[in-house]
């Protein structure tokens, strides 16, 4: 355990620098940059006096280092400051799109995870088969196509040409959110409120979107699989288990595809960050009022503290799931030493 | 050093036709693809009947016919001649965006594991930091930040693609420099500029090939993303990710064919890069080369 909780400090002081210069990076892409946030909130005709006065209030007019110097200053209080467009607290929107984004996320990854890691393992059993060369080319050719477009192939399929599945948002609007609402989690709670036919209704929305994000990442999973799978075929106790007359689905599906989940899941902190970059791409295309829909929406219109805010909270949360992974990866490998 | 690389290249290629299979296979329709592609975008007067704006190709929304095969958009224009166009715009865009990164990412790599140190430390934690985060987020940030243009978005594509290589280079250099051929360059007085042009780059070249065709694939999926998201490029270029943005609003009338055949390009032209990057990397790697 002292092992493990030593390892533990230094990838979290590790993790540190990253962020720090991730939201420095943004912090002078956002401000060196020609766009002028005051003007784009106030309109080109403003006149000149209201803009500087404006400008002013928002700290703008001070050079770049003293703002960032404010900047951090900020943070360190955990402030993430107000928005420039909107009288509110940064956290405020994003605290109420998280939910929404992790729900799609998580519900995403569990249907790639199993569907990778079954037809990966699958493959790699009937390696040099057509079923196998089937396999490789699913995982190839998935991992080419864009998610918003992969997003509207499966609107006009199953939202237009049958009409089985709704193509937009969480709910429909005759499900009223406000009678359930808790978490922001709307299927947890749904089923904590007892109410069925709006559960059914947020399943529904949430099948199109997830799967999008899904069948993208599936393919990762499945090369992943398949590559592991084939390694871990070749070592010698999985010999020795077929020496012993253990049954081959026995051997591959429980001896070998334990070991190969190890690589699989270090792999997994890795995906994250894809993961993030297509959930951007399908709540923008199945508006889902998410996190990555918000961030995208808020460049536009030039929110500084948002966007930032929003960035420096993707950082952590790649890294905390890279550090997640790392140490559940210590805790099954006894070798693992920093 | 061009020319024996190539020569090496042809051989391994003839090799493993017989010794890999679907590898090769995958390799071989990577290749057309790609050159298909190339060639529209080189010459799309040829490939389109007509001009990518030309708002009277044929009745508006009129579905795929012989006139038109893969139909007519909104505003009256052929779909397949603005696909044809748009392949000019994004193969274009990714290529100029993957040299940039190669060409700023390759010598920052080099110098970094040559020379090692403080140096070689804190670039090397800024490019991992960049290359953790979701590059697709930072090119969003830096297009709407620059707005659109053609040398702003390739900007910002190439941005995001500089630590791909630094990374890979700065690796492989690390574990050449401690080859003996660098000791014996070093010996007969070579200078350290020479050791890194001469003794160390050669041998970077086969993985930098692999990175730069997986980078291409990347930066067209990138490109499309920003167009699609309205951070691309201004009207007028024909450009395939506006022109799903723009058939996601008449999806729901079932036009169909206004969004299919740009995304099935995206698809293909990614797909070529991708299955030629791979299959060189295996067959490039001379571990997996003699399994």
């Amino acid at each position: 355990m002292k092992r493990i909780l030593k390892y533990f400090t230094i990838r979290l002081l590790l993790t540190i620098p990253m962020i720090f210069i991730l939201l420095t990076l943004i912090f002078f892409v956002l401000r060196v940059m020609p766009a002028d946030p005051v003007k784009s909130m106030l309109g080109a005709h403003a006149p000149e006096r209201v803009i500087e006065q404006k400008r002013k209030e928002l700290g703008l007019d001070k050079p770049i280092l003293a703002q960032y110097v404010d900047y951090l200053k900020q943070l360190a209080r955990f402030d993430l400051g107000k928005s420039m467009i909107m009288e509110q607290k940064v956290i405020t929107p994003i605290k109420d799109k998280l939910p929404a984004t992790l729900e799609l996320i998580i519900f995403g990854l569990i249907i790639a995870l199993v569907l990778g890691v079954f037809l990966g393992a699958y493959g790699a059993n009937n390696r040099g088969t057509g079923k196998d060369t089937t396999i490789r080319l699913y995982g190839l050719i998935v991992f080419c196509i864009p998610a918003y477009w992969m997003g509207l192939m499966l609107q006009l399929i199953f939202g237009i040409w049958f009409d089985w599945l709704p193509i937009a948002g969480r709910t429909s609007s005759r499900v009223l959110v406000a009678e359930f609402n808790n978490t922001g989690f709307y299927l947890i709670d749904t089923l904590i409120a007892g109410n069925i036919p709006a559960f059914l209704d947020v399943l529904a929305h949430l099948v199109l979107p997830a799967l999008t994000l899904a069948l993208i990442l599936s393919g990762i999973f499945v090369r992943l699989t398949r590559a592991n799978m084939l390694d871990v075929l070749n070592n010698d106790y999985i010999l020795a288990a077929r020496a012993r007359g253990i049954s081959e689905k026995k051997v591959v599906y429980k001896h070998a595809l334990k070991n190969t989940m190890v690589p699989i899941l270090t792999m997994l902190g890795m995906q994250f960050a894809l993961l993030i970059a297509n959930a951007v791409l399908t709540e923008s295309t199945f508006s889902w009022p998410g996190m990555a829909n918000l961030l995208v929406k808020r460049i536009h219109l030039r929110d500084y503290p948002t966007v930032q805010a929003i960035i420096i909270l993707i950082a952590v949360m790649v890294s905390l799931s890279s550090l997640i992974v790392d140490l559940v990866y210590a805790w099954i490998d006894p070798r693992v030493e920093y | 050093m061009v020319t024996t690389f190539l020569r090496k290249f042809l051989n391994y290629f003839k090799e493993s036709k017989k010794k890999y299979g679907v590898q090769w296979w995958i390799l071989v329709i990577g290749i057309v693809i790609v050159f298909f592609v190339t060639l529209t975008a080189l010459f799309p007067g040829v490939f389109a009947p007509y001009g990518p704006n030309y708002m009277e190709s044929g009745d508006q929304f009129a579905p795929p016919s012989f006139q038109n095969i893969f139909g007519v958009d909104n505003l009256g224009r052929d779909v397949y001649s603005r696909v044809v166009y748009g392949s000019k715009t994004i193969l274009g865009v990714a290529f100029v965006a993957a040299l940039i990164s190669s060409l700023i990412g390759i010598p920052l790599g080099l110098i970094s594991g040559f020379v090692g140190g403080v140096f070689d430390r804190v670039l090397s934690l800024i490019m991992d930091s960049i290359f953790s985060f979701p590059g697709l987020i930072l090119a969003i940030a830096l297009a709407a930040m620059l707005g659109p243009g053609i040398v702003n978005i390739t900007g910002a594509v190439a941005v995001i693609y500089i630590p791909q290589y630094y990374r890979q280079v700065r690796g492989q250099t690390l574990s050449i420099k401690e080859e003996v051929f660098i000791e014996a360059g070093r010996a007969i007085g070579a200078s350290k500029l020479r050791l890194l042009r001469k003794y160390i780059f050669p041998n970077v070249l086969a993985t930098v090939v692999v990175i730069f065709s997986l980078n291409i694939a990347d930066a067209i999926m990138t490109e499309a993303a920003l167009s699609y998201l309205g951070l691309g490029l201004p009207a007028g270029i024909p450009d395939w990710g506006r022109d799903i943005a723009m058939g996601k609003k008449y999806l729901a009338s079932g036009y169909w064919w206004v969004i299919t055949f740009p995304g099935l390009a995206i698809v293909s032209l990614t797909l070529g890069f991708t299955m030629v990057g791979e299959s060189l990397s295996e067959l490039l790697n001379p571990k997996l080369r003699d399994k």
